[in-house]
């Protein structure tokens, strides 16, 4: 799936990369905790989570994330997005809560990652 | 440290939420510049990334260490305190003694020193009460 259908599945507001959207997404991972998600994530996987600080921008960062969903329509701050922009990450925000969200990327058939980094 | 053939050291200060991850993302940014390969790469930024959030989380203050000889990446975290009172149980996943602020940005899960020793292809840690922590991480080029 493309990012750009994902926007339409979870009826999303594109907040950061619009010009990126057709970059695919193969796998997915939810948490409000950026300790599990230094622990799980692999690559080309979607962020799905309703932290909005800074931090959720350089855990993305240091496992080279392209595209975070915020879920709940939380909308990060101005200072937070620029630092998204200029790490090139795709950006949306959905009213969807963190569970409907993975609900409906798991029916697109869309997975969740659960090999732990560095196994 | 012998036979380094790029060395860099990044001071990492007590509780400064603010920057953590300044000093990882320089690592990572000098690495790729370098052409390591990104799987490595990556096993790298995360190992140090959890390293310098410890040292703002438990430390007194420390530093993170960058050197990189023909053959590996060694990354070394040192502190001056307080040191860890029991270093096995400080390895399991799931105990934490962060405090409340860590845990509201998202981290002091637990998962710091386990997710270090296992990104890593060598973990060595030596701890002393009252005077700080040393951690050493290789990762193989070859």
């Amino acid at each position: 799936m493309t990012i750009r259908e994902l926007v339409t599945l979870l009826d999303a507001r594109v907040l950061l990369g619009e010009e990126k959207l057709d970059q695919e997404v193969s796998s997915g991972f939810a948490s409000d905790l950026m300790s599990d998600v230094l622990a799980f994530v692999n690559d080309k996987t979607v962020l799905i989570t309703g932290l909005t600080n800074v931090h959720v921008m350089r855990t993305c960062e240091m496992l080279d994330i392209h595209c975070i969903v915020f879920a709940r329509g939380k909308v990060p701050s101005e200072e937070v997005l620029e630092e998204a922009e200029e790490l090139g990450i795709v950006v949306m925000t959905t009213k969807h809560t963190c569970y409907n969200t993975c609900g409906l990327m798991y029916q697109a058939g869309i997975r969740g990652t659960d090999r732990r980094t560095g196994a | 440290m012998q036979g380094s053939i790029l060395s860099h050291s990044y001071d990492v200060n007590a509780g400064e939420f603010q920057t953590a991850g300044d000093a990882s993302a320089s690592i990572k940014r000098k690495l790729k510049q370098i052409g390591v390969n990104s799987t490595v790469l990556r096993r790298i930024a995360v190992a140090s990334y959890e390293a310098e959030l410890n040292l703002i989380i438990h430390s007194h203050g420390g530093k993170l260490t960058l050197d990189m000889t023909p053959e590996a990446i060694i990354l070394t975290s040192s502190d001056v305190g307080p040191g860890i009172a029991d270093i096995s149980k400080a390895m399991q996943e799931g105990y934490s003694t962060a405090s409340e602020e860590a845990r509201d940005l998202g981290f002091g899960a637990g998962m710091g020193l386990p997710n270090m020793k296992r990104n890593a292809d060598t973990f060595g840690i030596e701890s002393e009460l009252g005077k700080g922590t040393t951690i050493q991480m290789g990762f193989s080029l070859k």
